[in-house]
């Protein structure tokens, strides 16, 4: 589908805490759900997402079943140095959905 | 199947949502309430979520929902505003042409475009709605193939299209060449079918606000769709929802698409007429 939606300020102070959100379009399959026929639909799930600035991995992120279907995912980092911020999504099926993004840091 | 713990329903008041940010919404519904009551909403002025006797779906939500609706980044169903924002600067068909070659910037050619929807179509006779206008257009104008119904594609332009309307009230023509499909469509919503024997008048103008089950039941109104249905985990058009409507009271669902549906689309948007589009709607 369309890419993960990320939202990073551009701008931040040098030690400023900045909050990064996130959002992606994944349908989450527990595993546990039938389809119209009764059959188990397959586990279908994105289980690691990390984070990384400038290269060094500053965010990771173990997901399980119980996470909802397009799942949303706020957290926290410290802006150190201007730089690209690399967003990765990895799942079950070890497809990787990635998505970048800038930050100025004064 | 299980049990889930379920937080305690509190029933928000007509109109009005229980938020400590709310005071500058709860305003805007007075004075829009103010406004329409004196006849002066002006047109393209944001709608409040209660016009008269008719209430959003968005005031039978939850605060958390309401606010997940609001949330100009986490409503799941800009994730599909984003995916239609792409397909219609993408070139498809022989003709290489997008959506924005002919209609540019959507932004300003698609505002209030979804407020008059379905509509009455002269080239076929019959009612077109959102969807089948995107594909006609794919169809006549780009030669391109157009996207089967509920289709990732179809939702995401459909959806597309009617963000750009977000805010102003629903406004649909039923006079004049539509009026014969507008009785049909009204006809359909009083007709009792299905093995429970229940028409969708029986919810949604009788027991609209009591319970069915643990859930409180809405006014069935449209002026939210496409939504993003936490029960689909998925965006879903008003003809998903009409056939899991006729599904619930055990009665065969029409095709999506079908004229039977076209005309009920057209019966219920003008039931909804003053509510605010709220393209893309966050639903139970």
């Amino acid at each position: 589908m369309a890419e993960p939606r990320v939202r990073v300020p551009s701008t931040a102070k040098q030690g400023e805490i900045i909050e990064i959100k996130t959002l992606i379009s994944h349908p989450m399959e527990t595993g546990h759900s039938r389809d119209v026929y009764g059959r188990l639909i397959p586990r279908h799930i994105i289980h690691t997402f990390t984070c990384t600035y400038n290269g060094e991995e500053v965010f990771r992120a173990d997901w399980h079943p119980a996470m909802a279907a397009n799942p949303y995912l706020a957290f926290y980092t410290v802006a150190t140095e201007s730089g690209r911020l690399r967003f990765e999504w990895i799942d079950d099926k070890g497809t990787v959905y990635a998505t970048e993004a800038e930050i100025t840091v004064a | 199947m299980q049990l889930r713990p379920r937080l305690p329903w509190r029933e928000p008041a007509p109109g009005r949502r229980r938020s400590s940010t709310g005071i500058l919404a709860g305003l805007l519904v007075l004075l829009g309430a103010a406004c329409t009551g004196a006849g002066l909403l002006l047109a393209g002025e944001l709608s409040p979520y209660t016009v008269e006797d008719r209430r959003s779906g968005y005031t039978y939500l939850s605060e958390e929902n309401q606010r997940l609706q609001d949330d100009d980044f986490a409503n799941p169903g800009l994730l599909w505003v984003e995916h239609g924002r792409a397909l219609w600067h993408q070139a498809d068909g022989p003709t290489g042409t997008s959506c924005a070659s002919c209609h540019g910037d959507a932004a300003a050619s698609m505002r209030g475009v979804r407020t008059r929807y379905p509509r009455f179509d002269p080239q076929r006779g019959k009612l077109i709605n959102l969807e089948q206008q995107i594909n006609r257009c794919r169809e006549q104008r780009m030669q391109a193939l157009p996207y089967p119904y509920e289709s990732e594609a179809l939702l995401a332009l459909t959806t597309f299209v009617g963000w750009q309307s977000r805010g102003l009230p629903v406004h649909v023509s039923i006079d004049g060449p539509a009026q014969p499909f507008f009785e049909a469509g009204r006809a359909f919503y009083i007709q009792r079918r299905g093995q429970l024997d229940l028409a969708c008048t029986h919810c949604h103008d009788q027991y609209a606000g009591q319970r069915l089950r643990g859930d409180v039941i809405s006014q069935g109104q449209s002026n939210g769709f496409p939504i993003y249905r936490h029960t689909w985990q998925t965006l879903g058009s008003t003809h998903r929802m009409f056939a899991w409507c006729n599904t619930s009271v055990r009665a065969e669902p029409y095709p999506l698409g079908a004229d039977e549906y076209v005309n009920l689309e057209l019966f219920v948007a003008w039931r909804g007429r003053g509510l605010p589009v709220e393209t893309p709607a966050v639903r139970r």
